[in-house]
């Protein structure tokens, strides 16, 4: 399991569903990655490959580093003093190290978004939330930013209900609403990967059963990395689980299997309620 | 290898939890105890042409469909209630499989003391002393696998499971044996083809306590026992 890949080739791995092999991609892989807020350290010696256009969860108890190794993913780390990344997380096809300091964090958060725990769309027109990104890099053409808004709220199961008032703040519509405005905001630009860490934590069981579904039907085209306390949805959204405990990744695997059969004793105690 | 006690070694933080998975094993326990006494029972009510005892036979299933609908309840509730994963799962999908074959374990019992009540009013056949060489086999199992469950004990299980070929050997002898009393003397058809018939009900008690061999291996293992089964013609 914490095998390092020296190619970024394709393995066969179970798949959930079918129980047959399939082959995926790796579309990024994790080599002793080591993350240090000052003297402490967060994520010790993580090795896992992250498979394209599937939908990987991150799960564990609360700071078992599974923010942290997530926010790796986006450079999130940059902005706070004091932190130091040791190891890769090489991003494919291409092969780039993002967590080196001589890689531009504003060229991996182009490729890699992110989706936060409390939906938080600019105080700008919906349509300006989605628009944003693309102005920022550079897109003027109205033509075609009406093209892009437009296809990032039907990606994001938005653009029936808001179409019609594409000119109101993003912040009138509904935590629901708001929070699949985020994740149109984040696929708007057309990234490789999505991150969401805790996204329904905040919306009510309706709500966050559309962005599950979302998230799912999001894993055709893009690859997800999910943080989530709630193990149920971890189980109903993702195709591998990863389970982290005090820094450490501790079982990854098909989310079928980790979920009926684990194999580590403190994955089944995490899973069974049977922590402490 | 994956760990024996996987989990079970430490309580639920949900101590209400524990309680009810509690509950459902006692459930199980107390229906295989049941039944187990009822093939023992029936056996008995056979060999000492005790229609008292076959009637107390016939009497005890209605208190082992009970169970199992209890069990039925409990499993929904608990699949509802507390969403559960790994072995917990395991154990609570695998309750309901279970109590379905002890159920069928007790018709197999109830269908002997019946058979055992018309019996005991003609004279007693010949070939009634094989009966409970198969008989004594077939409760082994029941026995041996019931212990299984609540040591749970994979290994034990495997045990039992191997067994199950000896027992289908065992039938099969006495399916030919009766046959030739059979052809013999045609007089002893109609209680022959009811010894048959209590042979037959063995080997399926057997074949039950075979199948709860597999599911005690699956809860401990999250694994299938992945071997081509000797199946009765």
């Amino acid at each position: 399991m914490k095998g390092v890949m020296s190619n970024p080739v394709s393995v066969g791995v179970p798949s959930p569903q079918s129980g047959s092999t399939t082959q995926r991609n790796v579309k990024s892989s994790i080599r002793d990655l080591n993350f240090f807020y000052g003297d402490a350290q967060a994520l010790k010696h993580i090795d896992m490959e992250i498979y394209e256009h599937a939908v990987t969860a991150l799960i564990g108890p609360s700071g078992c580093g599974k923010s942290t190794l997530l926010r790796c993913f986006n450079r999130m780390h940059d902005l706070t003093p004091h932190t130091r990344y040791e190891g890769e997380i090489r991003l494919f096809p291409d092969d780039v190290n993002i967590v080196s300091p001589e890689v531009d964090p504003i060229e991996v958060r182009m490729r890699i978004s992110m989706v936060f725990q409390k939906p938080n769309p600019f105080p700008k027109s919906i349509y300006e939330n989605v628009a944003y990104g693309l102005r920022v890099r550079g897109v003027r053409n109205k033509t075609e930013l009406d093209g892009r808004v437009e296809a990032a709220l039907r990606g994001a199961a938005l653009w029936e209900e808001v179409k019609d008032r594409l000119g109101e703040p993003g912040t009138a519509l509904s935590g629901g609403q708001q929070q699949r405005l985020c994740i149109a905001r984040a696929l708007a630009t057309d990234p490789e990967i999505v991150l969401f860490d805790e996204p329904t934590s905040a919306l009510d069981p309706i709500a966050t059963a559309s962005i599950e579904d979302l998230i799912i039907s999001m894993a055709g085209s893009v690859t997800v990395l999910i943080v989530t306390h709630n193990m149920q949805q971890a189980a109903r959204v993702s195709t591998y689980t990863a389970f982290m405990y005090l820094g450490e990744l501790i079982e990854y695997g098909p989310t079928n299997e980790m979920f009926t059969r684990p194999r580590e004793q403190r994955t089944s105690d995490y899973l069974t309620g049977r922590f402490g | 290898m994956r760990g024996q006690t996987e989990a079970l070694e430490h309580q639920h933080i949900v101590r209400a939890f524990d309680e009810e998975l509690a509950r459902l094993t006692s459930a199980i326990v107390e229906m295989g105890g049941l039944a187990e006494r009822q093939v023992a029972d029936a056996l008995r009510a056979l060999s000492g042409r005790d229609v008292d005892l076959a009637a107390q036979v016939i009497q005890t299933d209605k208190k082992v469909d009970e169970l199992e609908e209890r069990i039925d309840q409990d499993v929904i509730k608990l699949l509802a209630l507390r969403q559960p994963m790994a072995i917990d799962l395991r154990m609570i999908a695998m309750a309901l499989k279970i109590s379905n074959d002890l159920e069928r374990m007790s018709d197999y019992a109830v269908s002997i003391a019946k058979r055992s009540q018309r019996l005991a009013e003609q004279p007693e056949p010949k070939p009634l002393q094989q009966i409970p060489r198969i008989g004594q086999s077939c409760l082994a199992m029941v026995k041996d696998v019931l212990d299984a469950y609540v040591e749970r004990d994979a290994d034990k299980a495997s045990t039992v499971w191997n067994r199950d070929k000896e027992v289908d050997d065992q039938y099969t002898s006495l399916f030919r044996e009766l046959v030739t009393y059979m052809l013999e003397d045609p007089r002893t058809i109609s209680t022959c083809i009811d010894l048959l018939f209590i042979a037959k009900n063995l080997e399926r008690i057997a074949d039950h306590a075979t199948n709860i061999a597999e599911k005690i291996v699956f809860i401990i293992h999250g694994a299938e026992i992945n071997r081509p089964r000797h199946e009765v013609e």
